[in-house]
């Protein structure tokens, strides 16, 4: 799963950095991402894993990181 | 006579303030409707009086409203929202509205001005912590009476707030800060600043800081004219900012976070009370113009007295808007539990739609209320002349430009699942 998140965010989260060298935690707002940015790489997600994120999880922290992506995916999976 | 009522209004404040709850009487209405606290009489006071007098010199000759501003200052209401524990008056974000709307009634520039110095206090206040140095500038404010300008425009970021050229530069416990701003409201009076800035020389343009220039740390040299169609006293022109700070001027809150949970919220909330202000103003400049027919053809209705009954509703539309929204945020804003829901995405496009329906009501408000007044207030020197209240408030669309929250938001509705 997280080799695909890193897709996704290298191709929408216009970071400033390479999505590959990323640490889970490392915040993704501070990496570069804007506000903007992040709402393509929620509609990226959506469409990679097939899952519909709910109005009260879109929120920043819920895509700080590929960690928080990660677990917000199995959340709304399980 | 307002002398005299002053004194006794800040002794009933004291006294207020003072009291524990318990000592409180059921229906109170000074408990319970911020119009009738204190701080919003004080600020109805200033708006009525000196705001007033000084409104057209300040718009005819684009300068600032000293006046009103020294008058604020005397009462110390720029400090009002500093909590009682460091010295302020600790005003609800309510009282705040409502002074806005006081001062709106008759000088937009003066309630920008405040609304802006207070948004400035807000962000301050709510991402303060325990930073002893933080807390301690706030308590200074509540003697120094300093007006806080903000610098967040900058020359290449295209109008994005949440973007910064400039960088923060840290040298030892030392900081310097150069920014070349495009619009910096009030920026040749501002005694402290607050500037959005990167991080690091190294930081994304996203990755950002506020950061607090006190007197004396700072140089504004203005790089461009003010000479605008409304909000003429507001003096936002382009400045050039050359800073040094210690380090501990830097708040430790990422900007993003004071961003989303203060700086966009309050600011749009006050905007809208001032643009409720300047929309009574019109509302009584048309209820006067029609009361004077009225009396001059005794027993009829005049013709466009219905015109004037068409105008309140969306007057109430405009203050019932930002009202709702303004005890949402204040109940999100009571617990820390909630803080979060402040930077979801539905609620970024609810407060974008305050500014946008806000900015567009006052317009047509004001457009409609020179309609009724015709000839009468076309005129500059009638006693019902609309041309400064419709000048300013077409700026309310274009400070912080609506097309560029449309784009924000028409982005944001893509992912939302509600409306």
């Amino acid at each position: 799963m997280q080799d695909k998140i890193r897709k996704i965010l290298k191709d929408h989260g216009r970071l400033a950095v390479d999505a590959n060298s990323l640490a889970e935690t490392t915040d993704l707002y501070q990496s570069g991402m804007t506000s903007h940015a992040s709402v393509n790489v929620m509609l990226a997600l959506e469409g990679e894993f097939d899952v519909e994120f709910p109005d009260h999880m879109l929120k920043r922290s819920v895509f700080e990181s590929i960690a928080s992506i990660t677990s917000a995916i199995n959340q709304i999976k399980n | 006579m307002f002398l005299r009522v002053l004194p006794l209004l800040r002794a009933r404040l004291i006294r207020l303030r003072t009291d524990s709850p318990k000592t409180c009487q059921p229906g109170d209405l000074t408990l319970v409707l911020p119009s009738h606290s204190p701080l919003v009489e004080l600020a109805r006071t200033v708006g009525a009086g000196t705001a007033a007098n000084f409104a057209d010199q300040v718009d005819a000759d684009a300068r600032f409203p000293h006046e009103a501003v020294t008058q604020l200052r005397a009462h110390r209401l720029l400090s009002c929202y500093v909590p009682q524990s460091l010295g302020g008056h600790g005003a609800s974000l309510n009282e705040l509205a409502f002074m806005c709307e006081e001062l709106g009634k008759h000088c937009s520039a003066t309630a920008m001005v405040f609304a802006m110095h207070q948004i400035q206090v807000a962000c301050l206040v709510h991402h303060c912590h325990d930073d002893r140095h933080l807390k301690a500038y706030l308590a200074q404010l509540t003697q120094n009476q300093h007006l806080i300008g903000s610098v967040t425009s900058e020359v290449g970021v295209g109008g994005d707030m949440r973007s910064s050229v400039c960088a923060v530069d840290v040298n030892g416990d030392e900081f310097t800060l150069n920014k070349n701003s495009t619009t910096s409201s009030y920026g040749a009076q501002a005694d402290d600043l607050l500037v959005t800035a990167r991080t690091s020389p190294t930081a994304p343009s996203s990755d950002q800081s506020l950061v607090l220039l006190a007197k004396g740390q700072f140089t504004m040299e203005q790089t461009g004219n003010w000479n605008p169609m409304g909000m003429r006293g507001t003096g936002s022109a382009p400045f050039k900012l050359t800073g040094k700070g210690l380090t501990s001027q830097i708040m430790s809150t990422p900007f993003a976070t004071i961003s989303a949970r203060t700086m966009v919220p309050v600011s749009h909330l006050l905007w809208a009370a001032t643009w409720v202000g300047n929309a009574v103003a019109s509302m009584t400049r048309v209820k006067s113009f029609i009361k004077q027919q009225a009396r001059s053809n005794p027993g009829s209705l005049p013709p466009t007295a219905l015109r004037m009954a068409e105008l309140a509703p969306s007057i109430q539309l405009l203050r019932t808007s930002y009202r709702y929204l303004l005890t949402e945020y204040e109940s999100i804003n009571a617990d820390p539990t909630r803080y979060d829901e402040l930077s979801t995405i539905g609620y970024a496009v609810r407060m974008n739609n305050l500014k946008l329906s806000g900015s567009q009501l006052i317009v047509d408000i004001a457009n409609k209320a020179l309609q009724i007044c015709g000839v009468a207030g076309y005129k500059n020197d009638s006693k019902f002349a609309m041309g400064r209240i419709l000048r300013d408030a077409h700026a309310a669309a274009l400070m912080v430009g609506n097309d560029r929250i449309l784009n924000s938001n028409a982005n944001m509705l893509m992912i939302l699942k509600g409306d």
